[in-house]
């Protein structure tokens, strides 16, 4: 069995960015692209706070502009995430799909997955009236009514975003305070498109071939309210993707792998983590970067070592 | 035309005649979006393994993606890709958004058996 010198889980910007430090020192790594290739900023319509870009663009030009420059240092990408992971003696066992792959490091990147609502209707309508991509499904609701849920900067730009085609749009978010950065409250606030519904949150989804409408509860009041809408978008933020890791390093309660303080050394020897995994405070393109720039660092650290 | 290794449906006539002459189909219609990637990709991985079914792919920004578009199956679906399974020419089972792999290996061993002849 041929042995890799480190494997990358994930292909968002912490995994890319651990891609090219670790290609440029001569580790020849294999990036495992995961379900999403590019990771959760592919669905972002726009860029606009990531340095260097000052006229903005979209996710996936971002990632498929990363990746170029990892092809060019030579990295080797392989479809796939890993299913189920064992350590033997001071190397891991990877399976991934039906094949089994051995690595002297390991760097987790495999970031975020979208959050449900978790709410009655959800699972019937989602695809037929809720989505978590305005980019892919805005235009099917062309002079539709549409509700975003969420409260962040990907919030506010899916609104703006989908006044290009919904006639109403509704803002509803649980709190009163928006995560989102001020600019970009400010940008939707001026739009006489976008409604607000705060603090409340959805109940209850109801439809019958399509979604029609919503039950939404005020949090502070705790008065109950219908609205009619035809489609529903998501950004409630995201849950980091560890559950497959989680036997073999430490994660605090809310899934999150624990770091050594300013590193990326995990409680496993050889394996770090780096951008949304770990993170999960600032949870930034710009962040995973910087991370998966010491997760390539401290890898090559570990096997100078342990050679 | 998109970019994977499926079978490209690229008009109406190669789609009606890939389902007649097919007993098991399945057709993702879609977009080389971060929704549709992930599906053509567990189709790839999933041929093999499933040598009774002919995977295809579809344009959906396509005047022929009406072949899929237009379908009963599809007329409430809002979230790309469409995704369609055919058994003997007949949509059997069809979804909308993006799917996992065990949501589609499920799908899979269950319309494309007996109880659909």
């Amino acid at each position: 069995m041929d042995i890799e010198t480190v494997v990358i889980a994930g292909s968002g910007p912490a995994g890319l960015t651990a891609a090219i430090y670790a290609a440029r020192a001569g580790l020849k790594p294999l990036v495992l692209e995961g379900l999403t290739p590019g990771g959760q900023l592919t669905v972002s319509e726009t860029v606009e706070n990531y340095p260097g870009f000052p006229d903005s663009l979209s996710g996936s030009e971002l990632m498929s502009r990363f990746r170029k420059q990892a092809e060019r240092f030579d990295v080797r990408f392989q479809r796939g995430s890993i299913q189920e992971i064992s350590r033997i003696e001071n190397q891991y066992n990877l399976r991934i799909k039906n094949n089994t792959t051995r690595t002297k490091s390991l760097i987790i990147a495999t970031g975020a997955q979208a959050r449900r609502l978790n709410v009655p209707g959800e699972k019937v309508f989602y695809g037929r009236g809720i989505s978590g991509c305005v980019t892919c499904d805005g235009a099917f609701f062309k002079d539709k009514k549409v509700i975003v849920v969420g409260g962040g900067n990907t919030a506010m730009h899916n609104a703006l975003y989908l006044t290009r085609f919904a006639k109403k749009i509704t803002i509803l978010h649980r709190r009163t305070r928006f995560k989102a950065d001020i600019y970009e409250v400010e940008k939707a606030k001026k739009s006489t498109e976008i409604e607000w519904m705060v603090p409340w949150v959805i109940t209850d989804i109801t439809g019958d071939e399509t979604l029609k409408g919503i039950t939404a509860r005020n949090i502070e009041t705790g008065e109950i309210c219908t609205l009619e809408c035809d489609g529903i978008f998501v950004a409630i933020g995201h849950q980091p993707k560890t559950e497959v890791f989680s036997s073999i390093v430490k994660t605090n309660q809310d899934g999150y792998i624990i770091v050594a303080p300013n590193s990326t050394v995990t409680t496993a020897p050889g394996i770090f983590a780096c951008g949304d995994v770990c993170d999960p405070v600032y949870r930034q393109a710009a962040v995973a970067v910087g991370h998966g720039c010491m997760a390539a660092m401290d890898a090559q650290e570990y096997l100078t070592r342990e050679e | 035309m998109l970019l994977t290794n499926l079978k490209h449906l690229e008009t109406k006539n190669a789609a009606e005649s890939l389902v007649h002459c097919n007993e098991n189909v399945m057709i993702c219609c879609g977009r080389m979006g971060p929704m549709c990637v992930p599906v053509y990709e567990i189709m790839e991985e999933l041929q093999p393994r499933y040598p009774h079914v002919v995977f295809a792919d579809m344009e959906f920004d396509t005047k022929d993606a009406a072949f899929i578009k237009n379908l009963p199956e599809c007329r409430s679906f809002m979230g790309l890709p469409f995704t369609v399974y055919f058994k003997n020419g007949k949509a059997v089972h069809s979804t909308s958004s993006i799917q996992t792999e065990d949501q589609i290996t499920t799908i899979l061993n269950n319309v494309f058996t007996e109880k659909y002849k």
